[in-house]
């Protein structure tokens, strides 16, 4: 009987999954409510964890509830503990969820919502959660080992360098291209700007009450800090309307550029306790809150989506960036799909949390679906707008026009209306001057963000307080990952650099911590330069990097599971990370040429370094051509390292198959689990 | 109710797991100190090395 009903209730769940794919897919020519994306993806996560990811577990890895973790087997009070699966699962989320799966659909709405929407889906089931799952899982079998060494053993020695190469390689692109977001998010904003300035003493301050004060008292602490981010706000609004104030928080964006660089550098090098820690707490306090309130919001105010399933900017001629929707979108979507990126974080704290390998399907599967779920939300936000008003906000100028009036002429003949008196009501109820221009995706996320929330709490007149709040959720996220990211790509560095001289490895050693911190800022900081003084907004130039770095790194992860997998005699199920890894092959290796070859200079590195050095030359020329050229570098080289560990893969693969290699799995050997034999 | 309760036990357990509140009791646990300025600094020179060098996903 029971079993009767469990049929009967999961053909309902898919009969309604696929009922909503199905309008979300079929229906054009009139606006589709957000609720219609809310049951599809609830429908298609709850298919995907039910039955793939059980699958998985099953036929492929064999989990094993009597084998015991390294959590276990190394417990010492700190690396390695055994911990509730529920709170691994939150530790996991808070530690993959950041600006990525916020930022990338909204600005790969400008395709329409489909193709965002059925690639964060399908790319999330089959692809991004199953990657981060058998990740997870092959590192708690390997003693919670790194990504890095995994590729090392079982790939051989040049998957391990590439993985550390691409690793360095996507922090920097990567934090170069968040420090854009903030940039283009907080340029010529005194509100936004003096909000975000007054987290630096905030968190200074939660630093010494925590440290001195109450110590260890970190909940406490984050929700003063919050009362007073909040405070902050309020006193933002104070700011831009006092004229003297205001001239001092209205800065530019090469401005802004350089005190973030010096910011990220004084973070780097300052002791963690005094601002790092502090504001790491901070973040995650306030994206945890606001992401639940976000769900709660969509669901109770299931708004419109006005934007078309799809534009026609799908032909590659988009505003905010150049590229068709295959391969561009799903480059642009990375987080929320599949990130390469999960992978570092699946090999690195949590497997020497879980206490029972079947957890990592919840943990592993399941928080990435979590994350595809916050990707859904910022679709629907980015959507929910108007689609002139959307476009309005992320086309750079150097596309519409540099006045409101061209702008909103060059929209409206796309067939998006949009006026300049509309911004600029939009704007004045935001508190900010324009909002023309303000490429990056963040911009885009506030205004629907704020639409959502102030639509439910407060109506129009406290719009303004939802914006910048939106603005500083997503700024402290940035910032966060700013200053860790620039660490953590410090202390990889030094780890390199000691093997040549062994002082330089040395994480105490000042010299050494202000020559990697110096040399890890100058690198992103050059992109983000480039990024600034981009005539075209920036985005366009350094998001797909982004997005083909990040996932150029997943495939190399996908390469190392499926060496796993078919060494443990399961090649007949390897299509489960293959499928994953071909499509990304496919992807990424074409989003790659295009972007190094492509005749359309809004598209080529190397075309658009042609097409300046045949127009007229001005004082910025030779260094557009030199980044030009340099970024279609980066692309060759970080394509033909992951070339070589493709190819590499497939001949262990093939040497498997064909039983002329010798097999080596490189597991822990079998220990029977202590937790189950005390329980009986 | 019982569930309830037990779901509150979990939510906060897991938000003290995050904030690293758990891991500063089992540090004072295994060290056998009492909470002070003195045993923090020395829990965040313990933990940080290891904590800066966790990536955060983008």
């Amino acid at each position: 009987m029971n079993k009767t009903i469990s049929i009967l209730a999961w053909s309902a769940v898919a009969l309604t999954g696929a009922a909503a794919v199905g309008v979300i897919a079929v229906r054009r020519g009139e606006p589709i409510n957000a609720l219609w994306l809310v049951t599809a993806a609830t429908c298609c996560y709850a298919l995907g964890y039910r039955f793939y990811s059980k699958f998985i577990s099953a036929k492929i890895l064999a989990l094993d509830a009597l084998r015991a973790t390294p959590a276990e087997r190394l417990e010492n009070g700190r690396d390695f503990l055994v911990t509730n699966k529920w709170v691994v699962f939150g530790h996991h989320f808070a530690a993959i969820a950041g600006p990525g799966p916020l930022v990338g659909p909204v600005l790969a709405a400008q395709f329409g919502y489909l193709p965002g929407t059925l690639w964060i889906l399908a790319g999330a089931i089959f692809a991004g959660c199953v990657q981060d799952f058998v990740i997870l899982l092959f590192s708690v079998r390997r003693d919670g080992k790194s990504l890095t060494e995994m590729a090392k053993e079982e790939t051989g020695v040049i998957g391990g360098i590439v993985a550390y190469a691409a690793v360095v390689a996507i922090l920097i692109i990567l934090l170069a291209v968040v420090a854009l977001v903030i940039v283009n998010a907080l340029k010529d904003s005194p509100w936004g700007t003096f909000t975000i300035a007054m987290t630096v003493p905030i968190a200074l301050l939660m630093g010494v009450y925590l440290r001195r004060i109450r110590p260890g008292k970190v909940l406490e602490v984050s929700v003063l800090g919050f009362i007073l981010v909040l405070l902050a706000i309020w006193g933002g609004q104070w700011a831009s309307l006092n004229p003297g104030v205001a001239s001092v928080f209205t800065l530019r964006a090469p401005t802004l550029a350089i005190l973030i660089i010096i910011y990220a550098f004084a973070a780097s090098a300052l002791p963690v306790w005094l601002l790092l820690a502090p504001r790491d707490y901070l973040s995650t306090f306030v994206k945890l809150g606001t992401i639940g309130l976000l769900g709660i919001g969509i669901v109770a105010l299931h708004p419109t989506l006005h934007m078309p399933a799809l534009t026609q900017f799908v032909d590659g001629t988009g505003p905010i960036f150049a590229g068709k929707v295959f391969p561009f979108a799903f480059i642009t979507i990375a987080c929320g799909a599949i990130s390469g990126f999960h992978a570092l974080i699946s090999s690195g704290t949590t497997p020497k949390l879980i206490a029972r390998e079947t957890q990592t399907r919840m943990v592993g599967y399941g928080a990435m679906m979590c994350e595809s779920a916050v990707a859904v939300m910022a679709i629907i936000a980015a959507c929910s707008l108007q689609p002139g008003v959307y476009f309005a906000i992320n086309s750079p100028a150097g596309i519409v026009g540099q006045t409101a009036t061209a702008a909103t002429a060059t929209i409206s003949a796309w067939g998006f209306p949009v006026t300049a008196a509309d911004m600029q009501a939009l704007a004045q109820s935001v508190g900010e001057q324009t909002l023309f221009n303000r490429t990056g995706g963040a911009p885009a996320f506030a205004v629907g963000m704020a639409r959502i929330f102030s639509q439910s709490l407060g109506g129009e007149t406290v719009m303004a307080i939802w914006y910048h709040f939106a603005v500083m959720f997503e700024a402290l996220f940035i910032l966060t990952v700013l200053d860790a990211g620039t660490r953590v790509a410090r202390f990889m560095i030094q780890d390199a650099l000691g093997h040549v001289y062994k002082p330089l490895g040395r994480t105490s050693w000042y010299p050494s911590i202000l020559g990697t911190s110096a040399l890890i800022v100058a690198a992103w900081g050059y992109f983000l330069w480039q990024g600034v003084k981009d005539p075209l907004g920036g985005i366009n130039l350094l998001w797909p990097l982004f997005g083909i770095a990040n996932q150029l790194l997943a495939t190399v992860s996908l390469c190392v599971a499926t060496t796993i997998i078919i060494k443990m005699h399961r090649a007949r199920y390897a299509a489960v990370t293959l499928a994953p890894l071909a499509w990304l092959v496919a992807v990424t290796f074409t989003a790659a040429w295009q972007k190094a070859f492509d005749t359309n200079p809004r598209v080529g590195f190397l075309a658009q370094a042609r097409a300046l050095a045949a127009g007229p030359a001005t004082s910025a020329t030779g260094r557009l051509i030199f980044n030009n050229r340099l970024d279609a570098a980066v692309t060759i080289i970080l394509v033909g390292m992951v070339a070589l560990v493709l190819i590499e893969s497939a001949r262990q693969w093939i040497g498997v198959v064909r039983g002329t290699r010798e097999v080596t799995v490189k597991e822990t050997p079998f220990v029977m689990t202590r937790l189950a034999e005390e329980r009986g | 109710m019982r569930q309830l309760a037990k779901a509150a036990r979990i939510l906060i357990a897991t938000v003290r797991e995050i904030f690293d509140e758990a891991a500063y009791e089992r540090f004072l646990r295994r060290a056998g100190l009492n909470s002070s300025a003195k045993a923090y600094a020395a829990f965040r020179a313990e933990f940080e090395e290891a904590r800066t060098r966790r990536p955060k996903c983008c």
